[in-house]
């Protein structure tokens, strides 16, 4: 063992005790998730600059193309990647334990990488403008899928050795207890990311095959309910991941306890129940299901989901408070509000974040999640207005935050640019709440997600929908170059960081 | 600290008042909305439907070819238009990259509107009402529709369906 414990560094601001391999592979994965962040904001904004009528950047080939590229780089890559990241920290750093099987750790870094690698290539090639969906028959290369295969296997792996960690914390006795609520927290959105990423197994293996002309194509609205049943499914993966960071963050900003464990933590279980059936949502106008049963599966079953985030929207803004409150900041209502740190930019990516992914894209999720109203949101702008306030501003504005801590603690380097930060999450956050609003205004009036010109100046009948949507998508243009400037100097600040930031000795 | 174990015994930790109200009013509205869904599929005149049959892309295309030779009555870009009786099966075929027939419609007449596609995935979003409905391919969809208002209505496609997705624009004429 003496030689198993020098592999460890006692953290001098925490007192976490770090295994060398957990840090590598921490670092590794952040490193990757923020270049994929990077390249695929920049299509991102491209592709926002191409929907914004006045300016109509890109070609129709080259939007489609990397609309495909887009969803994959974030929603796939940018945000798994770090959830390994994530992971490995609520593991082996929260619980000062070693981690377990290091080598499956790599396995799993590789197999992401190679899959991922794989699905850009395609994309670019030309041979998979099929989507983030990919709905068959529309047809990719068959490497494609491998991608994707391989890309979800690895992250199966990751789950895997996050689980082989807690265990082996518990059983060697480098954690007595119960877990961290972070590490529980995460430990929901591992068990539901090996739930969802089996569904990718159960439709993209056929499909695979399918691809390669081994077997006949599954009947499509088999091939939409499983795909849903991971592809919204795993954003619960995101939502359990984000909310574990929320409490850390308040905890790192503001010293904030939570107030009640088992309220917290029983929210965490509803989301592993219920969310997977809930995914049903998706087939509302759908062929293949009676409205009966879709009623059922998206009513019940998705607001037992939803009261679990009711419930962290209260027990997270009341713990800071408390905490706040506690420091002194007791002068009438609002003291605490007034004086919490808004120049630290892991407090003001914690509010934002959960303003964003609350109010606009959780709510209006649920709104749109009801059979009648789905009818009037299926399928146009309101559902990428949707899911960018929840997976971008959100998410990704959570995890912009968390790294603000992951910087100093794990690369064990100053933050360089610690002006540029303090304004970062602002022009993200505020910039996407622009973007994603103006968006769901626009789908409002009926204007399609995923289409190049919705004029229709090509087509046998030309479409108008009047100025003000004009105006609503030159709205959501600008809210899209506040936020890249945003994302931009996010990137900025943790590539420099990583090379001419300040070192901190131990 | 939500980074360390939290005291043995906290499952036994009472709530604090607030915040029993707050999950109890919560829990209330969730119950609220479950019910709101289903109450509104009896009492509202907007559902999506429960009729669909599975059925191939080509005898699909038979019965739409058969219902365009028998209704036909003009044809504009190309596009055949069909002015079906009221009360009557009326069919809409998508495919790469165009909606046909062109319907032509009475105004507060039903229809029994099956919606198809013969190849790939597609999408129907009539403008400018904004509704939206899945074109399946396998699938007749069945979808009992009363047009309340007269026009020309656009028949966009929202599903990504190809490199010519944007230009795949039908046409309903409400009379």
């Amino acid at each position: 063992m003496a030689a198993k414990s020098e592999k460890f560094r006692t953290c001098p601001t925490t007192g976490f005790k770090i295994h060398g391999p957990a840090e590598t592979l921490i670092q590794i994965n952040a490193v990757t998730a923020i270049v994929f962040l990077l390249v695929g904001g920049i299509i991102g904004l491209a592709l926002a600059l191409t929907r914004w009528q006045a300016i109509h950047l890109l070609n129709d080939t080259l939007f489609y193309r990397l609309l495909s590229l887009h969803g994959i780089a974030m929603l796939v890559a940018w945000i798994i990647f770090f959830e390994m990241a994530i992971l490995y920290f609520a593991s082996a750093v929260v619980l000062s334990a070693r981690l377990a099987v290091p080598w499956l750790g790599w396995l799993q870094y590789l197999l992401m990488l190679v899959g991922g690698a794989i699905v850009a290539v395609q994309i670019l090639l030309g041979n998979a403008d099929v989507m983030f969906t990919s709905y068959v028959p529309l047809q990719a290369h068959h490497l494609y899928y491998l991608g994707i295969i391989l890309f979800a296997v690895g992250a199966i792996l990751g789950c895997v050795v996050f689980f082989a960690t807690v265990v082996a914390a518990k059983t060697e006795g480098a954690h007595t207890g119960y877990l961290p609520l972070v590490t529980f927290g995460a430990a929901a959105a591992a068990i539901i990311a090996i739930g969802t990423l089996s569904h990718g197994a159960i439709v993209f293996i056929p499909t695979w095959l399918w691809a390669a002309g081994l077997v006949p194509m599954m009947d499509v609205e088999v091939y939409r309910l499983i795909f849903w049943g991971f592809g919204h499914s795993s954003q619960q993966i995101n939502v359990c991941a984000m909310v574990a960071v929320w409490y850390l963050l308040g905890t790192l900003t503001v010293g904030s306890v939570p107030l009640n464990e088992k309220v917290c933590r029983s929210a965490f279980v509803l989301y592993i129940l219920f969310i997977n059936i809930a995914s049903e949502h998706h087939l509302l106008v759908d062929p293949g299901l009676s409205a009966a049963h879709k009623t059922w599966n998206t009513g019940y079953f998705m607001h037992l989901a939803v009261l679990a985030s009711m419930i962290h929207a209260f027990s997270i803004p009341a713990a800071v408070e408390v905490a706040l409150r506690k420091k002194g900041y007791t002068k009438g209502a609002f003291e605490w509000l007034k004086k919490a740190p808004w120049g630290n930019p892991g407090w003001s990516a914690l509010v934002l974040s959960l303003i964003g992914f609350g109010f606009l894209g959780g709510i209006t999720g649920v709104v749109y999640g009801t059979e009648q109203i789905n009818i009037i949101a299926h399928n146009n702008l309101r559902i990428p207005g949707h899911f960018h306030a929840t997976v971008v501003c959100g998410t990704t504005l959570a995890f912009m935050g968390i790294t603000y801590y992951v910087l100093p603690l794990i690369f064990r380097r100053e933050v360089a640019f610690p002006q540029l930060a303090k304004i970062q999450p602002y022009l993200f956050g505020i910039g996407m709440m622009v973007f994603s609003t103006a968006m769901m205004f626009a789908g409002g009036f009926g204007v399609s997600r995923r289409s190049w010109d919705m004029n229709g100046v090509e087509s046998a009948f030309a479409v108008d929908f009047g100025p003000v949507v004009d105006i609503a998508l030159a709205i959501m243009g600008i809210g899209a170059l506040v936020g890249a400037i945003g994302g931009a100097l996010y990137c900025v600040i943790a590539v420099a960081t990583l090379l001419i930031g300040k070192k901190i000795n131990a | 600290m939500s980074v360390t174990a939290p005291q043995p015994g906290f499952f036994d930790q009472p709530l604090h008042k607030e915040e029993k109200i707050w999950i109890a009013l919560a829990f209330v509205w969730c119950i609220f909305i479950t019910v709101a869904m289903p109450w509104w599929h009896i009492a509202g005149n907007q559902n999506s439907s429960s009729e669909f049959y599975k059925i191939s892309g080509e005898h699909f295309s038979t019965i739409v070819d058969d219902f365009i030779a028998k209704n036909k009555t003009g044809e504009e870009a190309g596009i055949p238009v069909v002015s079906p009786p009221p009360g009557s099966d009326i069919f809409l075929r998508g495919q790469q990259w165009a909606w046909d027939p062109i319907l032509d419609l009475k105004v507060n007449e039903t229809y029994r509107l099956h919606l198809s596609s013969i190849d790939v995935l597609h999408g129907m979003s009539i403008h400018p009402i904004n509704m939206n409905f899945e074109a399946v391919p396998g699938w007749d969809y069945v979808l009992t529709i009363t047009p309340t208002t007269s026009g020309d209505f656009r028949i966009i496609c929202n599903e990504f369906c190809g490199v010519d997705h944007h230009n795949m624009i039908g046409k309903i004429i409400v009379k």
